[in-house]
């Protein structure tokens, strides 16, 4: 009840206060510029500014400009442009044409850098009563930018009359800087600092540039606040290298996570694998191409209709070289390595002599591009849909893996081929479909590559050294064992960039990767039991 | 003792192969020099130079023959020590530029003035010195081979995951050589030689030695390698690569046995490096790229790992099939080589002197069987085990 009183004592006294404001004339003030000096100018634009005319607005604009002129003959002030020789006055309230005369008859009214602040921030007062919310909003922030004592009334005045609560805020926070160099009580001080402490960065610029004029008793509060934005700051980086380490580590784990099948779970050392990621991505290449050419609405699509596609493309493909190499090769892991590595350097060669050597265009769909603010860091959407994509495909995998008829086969292959074959599970057709379950994966994770990376023939051969350092340090077989290392490897990668450089941080990683081994030769999560021996 | 540890080296392919190595340092170079250059018998400079870089990476298969086909250590990091052993040979012939050099600084090689450093790094002290420019070909690959064989095989890394780290070993050093402030000149490497030992490295008479020693150390190297592996440490060697455990459990310390043969294979590598770079003329960080390693074992798998003189046949005639095929049909090549390596695997799993050797031994192996049916021959026995033990 008494709040709802108060409330409405505030409410009508607001409203008498700016309408006794609105109500006088802008006219007069205008025409005594004329024989003012430096000081009571400031005064008077203060004053024009209080009337809360918007239709001033353009002609302080002009005053800053140093087109404001009064007419020797009245003394009357008028903003005036050039036409011709002549000069064509303008009525600086209502706008209207006051006729042309001679450059001679008018006289300057000198304007210099003070009468410009105050201007400014006159105007900034003005739109903060606009009728748009967009130009209330901009001129609150363009004080908060270039917080000043003069500005400090023209804020109250609106805030009493915005009922929008995000523009409220907003000017909330730019009162808290105005009244800081205000001559405002230092109770009123203090809790200015208070609100300027939780605005971040802005803040902590405002915060500096008083700290050396402010009053002593104030200075503690100060001090306090400055620390508590530098904290807050600090967990900002902390978070946003966090996040740019998840999405590295993302990249990883996308590059990784078909590999975490063809050589975690089946033991074939897939140096291929890596152009599995490459044909994944000129597949969604392809996709985009007759896209364009046939139906360009479908654009957005894109993406979607890819990955069955690269699914496929990179799954037959890995089917094919399953049934036609591998399949030989099984229990001697050392020649699979150069046998994959003969299909890579197959694969790269052909992909060029198709495409070429050039990268190929790739185009992001609209909902893959722009960024949106999350407190103190960016967040750019194609990094973000990656990490979802990316943890989408793990956990999807992780389903066939322990909870299908086939994934229990594939399993049971992989630990005993025997003893699985005499189950009557037909180990080669098992085979055959991991393998191309494990390149098909690959593919999908090239369409997502070729969103953030150079499309080349040479695109897998970046990632499948990263992708066996994944693999390794998170312990073959072990599917959450990839989880953890390629997020961990990549959170570690951000962590070291900032203070050693890009080269020498990865450098680095590959040094605690090798010594890592050394510690737990079966990597983080070692599969346990006697076949490990074999 | 050692004259006993060498004459068993000298097995009769093997003094063959070194027979033919020496008839080419000597016959090559002469064709080179002592001919004119229209005669039917000339050997041009450039076709010289190339069969010299064959040779140094034969040497290099060599080198991991010894680790690979004797020790079962698949080190995918191998052309990380031939690299290195380069790299010393280049800093030597760097600081033999002086100040000819294109800024004229008698001390720092240009790449330094250009990146304003005003004296030289520490670790280029001494390098204007040849012997221990030289030194250095051996030392730095042994010791880097040495603690990186001292952590790897004392904590039982085997198989694939010693593979894959030897990978990342060499993956670590392209990258920090590919850096500037690394003081080995970043990307660019290490070229622009102007002489060694007082020699002009371009001048024929040069070339020509460099080819013959080259010829020479991988005669060399053939002889200690051979040696290794035909002593008794050579059958532990087999033993631990056949089965590591049950060595371990007869006595044996497998970590120092293998941490030896890897040292030995590095140096073989950084000699073979240091002849590479001044007939090659360059060094850089591109040599470090792990795809080389891997090209290096497809050599030695095509020769024949676990034959010396496999990885040898096998370098120079990979290597001649890509001089030949990236002039002739640039397409081609990387098909070619692709195609090799998925041949060889299935089809070729011992190489092409395995394979050979193989039917050898089971030749003679059913002409014994043979013999022993007519009674006249008691030691077939022996011979059916080694035909079956070299499977």
């Amino acid at each position: 009840m008494l709040i709802r009183f108060i409330t409405l004592i505030f409410l009508v006294l607001a409203s008498a206060a700016t309408s006794f404001a609105q109500g006088s004339d802008p006219k007069p003030l205008f025409d005594q510029l004329a024989d003012a000096n430096f000081n009571q100018a400031e005064t008077l634009v203060g004053q024009i500014a209080a009337t809360g005319d918007p239709r001033v607005v353009p002609a302080l604009n002009a005053f800053s400009e140093g087109d404001l002129y009064f007419r020797k003959s009245d003394k009357a002030v008028f903003s005036a442009k050039s036409a011709g020789s002549q000069l064509e006055l303008i009525d600086p309230v209502t706008g209207e044409s006051a006729g042309q005369v001679a450059k001679g008859a008018v006289t300057k009214i000198k304007v210099n850098n003070n009468l410009r602040r105050a201007i400014r921030a006159a105007l900034g007062g003005l739109t903060l009563m606009s009728p748009d919310r967009g130009a209330r909003l901009s001129a609150a922030d363009a004080i908060l930018r270039s917080p000043s004592a003069e500005a400090l009334e023209l804020v109250e005045a609106a805030l009493a009359k915005e009922t929008d609560g995000e523009v409220k805020a907003r000017m909330e926070e730019a009162r808290a800087v105005s009244l800081l160099s205000s001559d405002r009580s230092i109770d009123e001080k203090r809790a200015a600092i208070e609100t300027i402490s939780g605005l971040g960065a802005s803040g902590l610029g405002v915060l500096n540039s008083v700290s050396s004029s402010i009053d002593p008793s104030l200075k503690p509060d100060l001090d306090k606040a400055i620390a508590s934005i530098q904290n807050a700051q600090q967990l900002w980086n902390l978070a946003q290298n966090v996040w740019y380490g998840m999405s590295l580590g993302s990249v990883l784990l996308l590059a990784a996570i078909g590999l975490a099948i063809t050589f975690g779970v089946m033991g074939i050392i897939n140096m291929a694998h890596g152009e599995m990621v490459m044909l994944g991505a000129y597949s969604t290449f392809m996709v985009q191409e007759v896209i364009r050419e046939n139906a360009p609405s479908l654009f957005d699509w894109s993406l979607a209709i890819a990955l069955p596609v690269a699914f496929l493309v990179t799954g037959l493909v890995g089917f094919v070289i399953e049934r036609g190499v591998i399949r030989f090769l099984y229990g001697r892991p050392l020649e699979t390595l150069l046998a994959t590595w003969g299909v890579s350097l197959i694969l790269q060669q052909a992909i060029r002599t198709i495409f070429g050597p050039t990268n190929q265009e790739v185009g992001n769909p609209s909902w893959m591009s722009g960024s949106f603010p999350l407190g103190g860091m960016t967040i750019t959407y194609n990094r973000m849909w990656i990490i979802v994509f990316s943890l989408t495909i793990f956990f999807a995998l992780l389903f066939v893996m322990k909870k299908t008829a086939y994934g229990l086969n594939m399993r049971a292959v992989t630990q005993n081929r025997r003893m699985a074959s005499s189950m009557g599970i037909r180990t080669p057709w098992v085979d055959a479909l991991t393998f191309a379950l494990g390149s098909g994966i690959a593919g999908i994770a090239g369409v997502a590559l070729s969103q953030i990376d150079n499309v080349s023939p040479n695109l897998g051969q970046s990632y499948i050294i990263d992708s066996f350092m994944v693999v390794v340090f998170g312990g073959v077989g072990n599917l959450w064992g990839t989880l953890v290392g390629a997020l961990s490897l990549g959170i570690l990668n951000k962590f070291l960039e900032p203070s050693v450089g890009a080269v020498l941080g990865k450098i680095l990683v590959l040094v605690l990767i090798i010594l890592f081994i050394q510690k737990r030769p079966r990597g983080l999560f070692a599969l346990k039991g006697r076949a490990v021996e074999a | 003792m050692i004259s006993g540890f060498i004459l068993r080296a000298l097995e009769g392919r093997i003094v063959v192969t070194v027979g033919i190595l020496l008839a080419v340092a000597i016959i090559v170079p002469a064709l080179n020099l002592l001919t004119a250059p229209d005669s039917a018998l000339h050997i041009p400079t450039y076709a010289m130079a190339l069969m010299g870089k064959y040779l140094c990476y034969a040497l290099l298969a060599l080198a991991l023959d010894l680790v690979w086909g004797y020790c079962g250590i698949l080190s995918l990091g191998h052309g990380a020590f031939f690299a290195l052993g380069g790299y010393a040979m280049g800093m030597y012939l760097m600081r033999q530029i002086g100040s000819r050099g294109t800024y004229g600084n008698p001390d720092l090689p240009d790449f330094m003035v250009f990146l304003n450093w005003k004296e030289l790094p520490w670790f280029w002290y001494g390098f204007d010195m040849f012997p221990f420019a030289m030194l250095m070909v051996l030392v730095v690959p042994g010791l880097l081979a040495f603690v990186f064989g001292w952590f790897a095989f004392r904590s039982r890394v085997n198989g694939v995951y010693l593979s894959i780290i030897t990978q990342a070993m060499t993956y670590a050093l392209m990258l920090a050589f590919f850096r500037n402030d690394m003081g080995f000149g970043g990307n660019n490497g290490l070229t622009d030689f102007k002489d060694i030992l007082g020699f002009q490295v371009q001048a024929g008479g040069t070339r020509a030695v460099l080819f013959a020693m080259s010829a020479i150390m991988l005669a060399l190297c053939l002889i200690v390698a051979s040696a290794i592996t035909r002593s008794k440490f050579g059958k532990v060697l087999v033993g631990v690569r056949d089965a590591e455990s049950r060595v371990r459990f007869l006595g044996f310390r497998v970590e120092n046995i293998k941490l030896f043969t890897f040292v030995v294979s590095a140096m073989f590598a950084g000699i073979a490096g240091a002849l590479f770079v001044p007939q090659v003329g360059i060094i850089n960080p591109g040599e470090f790229a792990p795809a080389n390693s891997i090209e290096v074992v497809v050599w030695t798998a095509v020769g024949g790992r676990g034959t010396l003189i496999g990885p040898i046949i096998g370098a120079i005639l990979v290597n001649a099939g890509k001089s030949y095929f990236t002039g002739a049909f640039p397409e081609f090549w990387l098909f070619a080589l692709g195609g090799l390596f998925i041949a060889v695997t299935l089809f070729l799993p011992k190489g092409i002197v395995g394979t050979i050797q193989h039917g050898w031994n089971a030749r003679k192996a059913m002409k014994a069987a043979a013999d022993a049916e007519k009674g006249r021959n008691a030691g077939a026995a022996p011979v059916t085990q080694q035909a079956q033990a070299a499977e």
